[in-house]
């Protein structure tokens, strides 16, 4: 029996200091194991194979000889896999079938699993998975996404399908000042580093699967539902994960994998090839949204019509939210927003970095730029005189509302003062300069977590809470959360995580984990520390105590909860070639409490970095004879790569949110929202041109936002 | 799964951070899946599989290489150094320690491949390599001033989804920096760290 405490001074002052990360060493050494890297004894290898049809039936699937090929060891398809359980509601509602694989033998898009061929070697799965004759019964597909599709409809997503107040047209016949446009983006995809990969296995009547995901106690449910097997029969752990950005969830290869061991009675690993997980892996819709804005001569919105179409699949129903953007941005005196969806050929689209806030803020904070420009305002200005002082939808008072304090310090820092708003003035060389300014923002939120924090006998403290690490830190940041809660040193503190064993938690998403997690970490800790400060000594077993958080985060008042930012860039653009180049950037962030400004920093400026990509690179082109898409690859599907990123800085406003025991908001996605915006605005003051369509590519430079360029029409 | 050398497999020896690995391969197996799948080496990173993403970069006989573009069978005879040879025991290479130090990364997946494709792009430039942003590209000029845009243009083979290509850049010239200075043992202090700001 030890008397060790918590110390004999308390110490804090660990969140707010930058500290490298703890897992950094394994990562810069490639020790670090990720999903598809923890070796098994008898390991198998599945290799799934995708429909080459957009629509129709498997006929039939001449298995015999591929099950005489070297190593293979099955074929699993619908008329022979394990039977799922789809007729749930897990933690973000019922699931997308697109996991539930082998089923049935329709197939509802291009990319669709009908297969999986297992073998001793990845060399032997992948032969016999390309030699595997699928004939399909083929139907004809439909696959184009336009504005003007007549078989649209409303849809709630995670908000409502319509919001109106007040009289639209008559507010914008009585507006002096109306800008009404169309903009669209492209389909974008995830393509996180790391490609999906889970290994399968039965271990002592337990089902194991080691997997790359947001969530494992999610990932976990979502199976012992779909497999019908007891909670507590599913372990699923996910240490390392290479890039998440919401595409980790359940997906088709942790399925697979189960299938597979459970048929095999051997471990099986399925991994995604790259250009598999373009059909999936989810993806983000692309979007056509009408913005009307009716103000005032003096900028005073009186009228704000914000309509958003987006695809989904056959099969399962995704909003992308784009016009929630104008229920938490702007109010005007006539409001509408609405979110349409129609329904093609396609994969089933789902969470993507800022998912709705993205397109949502490039449409809207372009339109906003359009209507500075037509009011003759200052487009900072014109944001400050339409500052929302309740919510403008649900008339809810902000929780906090720093935009304008974004606003400022970012316009001091970018030299924004000195601008001349006129169009096309600035040159260098053969270059067209601009700058612009856009605003961003993302709900602050927490949910439910559970976690464990334990004194150990020999004076130090281990936290086990099933928290995912998905390149945002999280390990390094609840380490120092629970240094601070237990008043002892961050060395002291040991974090696990990525365990389903460890308890119900909520994923790596929404920029809710670090917030949802630090809350159950603290309290746990908290209690602990009061606990220890009694003296009573800890037995060789330590002193553990658990947490859950759902009553106090239940308790929380209806507020508007949002984190909000300023963007500014500055582009220089090429009117020859087309040629768009990003020079500078700045992004000045309210986003709560900064636990670890080291890793936050990296985490806001990945954020703006993807608005940069999603703004000039960024497009999935689907072809609309096959029902696929060109190139799906990464030479094909081009992200930022170090040449296209300049130097670019990211700050914040310090702004610890009241009601979270840390002050945290979350800041994984607001780094992304309004960036492509200011940018596009930026082309505009370079050239005196609107791009009103994503990406910037250079022939739309060239054809300089002309109808043609205009349509959003692929390249063909 | 080892197998006899037969008309699809081959007996090899692959000499890997200065030791000697024999087995015998699939004569389609990747040199990247051999690191991965066969000799547990797996700090080499598979990100497409196809030579678009750089994940996988090692250096051969020095110069950086894609292994999943390589056989593992063409691999023999030459110098592999993958990611878990660039430490000397505890002590990490000057690139992964800035790394480390100025959080060149975030999900960790690209790092190795970005680690091994930034040494090589230090001991390119030090030996006078031009690249497609070089002004003066003649042999006479020597080695162009290692700036930001030289790092860029080099490491713009290493694609990283998280987006720490500021942070990667920043470390890059801060280990190129400390090479310089530990080569020629200089009196000048001056170092060619970024310092462009954004605003």
């Amino acid at each position: 029996m030890t008397t060790a405490t918590t110390g004999t001074k308390a110490v804090k002052g660990a969140v707010g200091t930058a500290h490298t990360r703890l897992e950094g060493r394994d990562k810069v050494t490639g020790a670090a194991r990720y999903a598809a890297e923890i070796p098994f004894a008898e390991l198998a290898h599945g290799w799934l194979v995708l429909s080459t049809v957009a629509r129709g039936r498997v006929r039939s699937l001449d298995t015999a000889p591929v099950l005489g090929m070297p190593g293979v060891l099955s074929v699993l398809h619908h008329e022979n896999a394990p039977r799922l359980d789809t007729d749930y509601v897990g933690m973000l509602g019922a699931p997308d079938p697109t996991a539930a694989v082998f089923q049935h033998d329709r197939v509802p898009h291009l990319g669709w699993p009908v297969a999986l061929v297992v073998a001793e070697t990845s060399e032997q799965a992948r032969e016999a998975a390309e030699a595997l004759l699928v004939h399909y019964e083929e139907e004809p597909h439909d696959v184009a996404f336009s504005a003007g599709r007549p078989d649209a409809y409303e849809a709630a997503g995670f908000g409502p399908a319509v919001t109106e107040k007040g009289d639209l047209e008559a507010e914008l016949a009585a507006s002096a000042v109306v800008v009404d446009e169309e903009y669209t983006t492209p389909e974008e995809h995830h393509n996180s580093m790391e490609p999906h990969a889970a290994t399968a296995l039965w271990d002592g009547g337990r089902l194991e699967v080691v997997d790359s995901n947001q969530g494992t106690t999610w990932v976990a449910s979502e199976l012992a539902n779909m497999f019908s097997l007891d909670p507590g029969s599913v372990r699923v752990r996910s240490e390392h994960v290479g890039g998440g950005f919401g595409s980790k969830g359940l997906r088709a290869h942790q399925v697979a994998a189960v299938m597979a061991a459970t048929v095999l009675q051997r471990p099986v690993r399925v991994v995604m090839t790259r250009r598999q997980t373009f059909s999936l892996a989810g993806y983000r819709s692309p979007t056509a949204q009408r913005i009307r804005l009716g103000a005032d001569a003096g900028g005073r919105l009186r009228a704000l019509d914000h309509d958003s179409l987006n695809l989904t699949s056959t099969v399962h129903e995704f909003v992308e939210g784009s016009a929630g953007v104008a229920r938490t941005m702007y109010d005007a005196d006539a409001h509408r927003t609405a979110t349409r969806l129609v329904r093609l050929d396609v994969p089933t689209p789902t969470f993507m970095r800022a998912p709705g806030e993205a397109p949502g803020s490039f449409a809207l904070e372009s339109a906003l730029d359009e209507l500075a420009e037509k009011c003759g305002i200052d487009p900072i200005e014109l944001r400050a005189r339409n500052k929302p002082e309740r919510g403008p939808v649900s008339g809810l008072p902000f929780s906090s509302h720093h935009l304008l304090d974004c606003f400022r310090e970012g316009a001091r820092r970018f030299g924004w003062a000195d601008r001349d708003p006129r169009p096309g003035l600035r040159r260098d060389g053969r270059w067209l300069l601009g700058t612009g300014t856009a605003a961003a923002h993302f709900g602050a939120g927490a949910a439910p977590s559970t976690a464990a924090v334990t004194a150990e006998a020999d004076g130090t403290f281990t936290v086990r809470i099933s928290a995912a690490d998905i390149g945002t830190g999280a390990r390094t940041a609840l380490t120092l959360v629970a240094a601070d809660a237990l008043e002892v040193t961050p060395d002291r503190v040991r974090v696990r995580i990525g365990d389903s064993d460890f308890g119900p938690a909520f994923i790596a998403g929404g920029s809710m984990g670090t917030r949802s997690w630090a809350w159950a970490v603290t309290a746990a800790a908290t209690e602990l520390r009061e606990r220890l400060a009694l003296n009573t000594g800890i037995p060789p077993e330590g002193i553990t105590i658990r947490s859950d958080t759902t009553a106090a985060i239940g308790a929380l008042a209806q507020k508007e909860r949002h984190s909000f930012g300023a963007q500014f860039a500055e582009v220089a653009v090429d009117p020859t070639t087309g040629e768009v180049r990003v020079r500078r950037m700045l992004g000045i962030f309210a986003a709560g409490r900064i636990v670890n400004p080291l890793t936050a920093r990296s985490q806001f400026l990945g954020g703006m970095i993807w608005g940069i990509s999603m703004a000039l690179h960024e497009e999935a082109v689907r072809d609309r004879a096959s029902g696929g898409l060109y190139g799906a690859d990464l030479a094909g599907y081009h992200v930022a790569a170090h040449a296209d990123i300049p130097a670019i800085e990211a700050d914040w406003v310090g702004e610890p949110d009241p009601d979270d025991p840390v002050g945290i908001k979350g800041i994984g996605e607001i780094g992304i929202v309004g960036a492509a915006a200011a940018i596009a605005n930026a082309v505009w003051h370079a050239t005196g041109v609107r791009h009103r369509n994503l990406p910037i590519r250079p022939d739309r430079v060239l054809l300089g936002g002309t109808a043609e360029a205009g349509t959003g029409a692929p390249r063909a | 799964m080892a197998t006899a050398p037969s008309s699809t497999y081959s007996a090899i020896t692959l000499n890997i951070n200065g030791e000697k690995y024999p087995l015998s391969v699939d004569h389609r197996t990747t040199l990247l899946d051999a690191l991965r799948e066969r000799l547990d080496l797996t700090g080499t990173k598979k990100g497409c599989d196809q030579g678009q993403c750089g994940a996988c970069t090692v250096l051969l006989d020095g110069r950086r290489a894609v292994a999943c573009l390589q056989l593992a069978v063409a691999a023999e005879g030459r110098e592999i150094t993958t990611i878990e040879g660039m430490a000397e025991g505890e002590q990490l290479h000057p690139v992964q320690q800035a790394f480390l130090d100025l959080d060149g990364y975030q999900c960790g997946y690209c790092t190795p491949g970005q680690i091994c494709s930034a040494v090589a792009v230090i001991e390119e430039h030090a030996a006078g390599w031009p690249s497609a942003v070089t002004d003066d590209v003649r042999p006479e000029a020597g080695p162009p001033p290692l700036t930001a845009d030289e790092i860029r243009e080099r490491m713009s083979g290493n694609l990283c989804r998280c987006g720490a290509y500021v942070s990667i850049v920043q470390a890059v010239a801060r280990a190129a920096a400390t090479r310089t200075e530990s080569a020629q043992d200089t009196e000048s202090t001056e170092t060619t760290e970024t310092t462009e700001t954004a605003a």
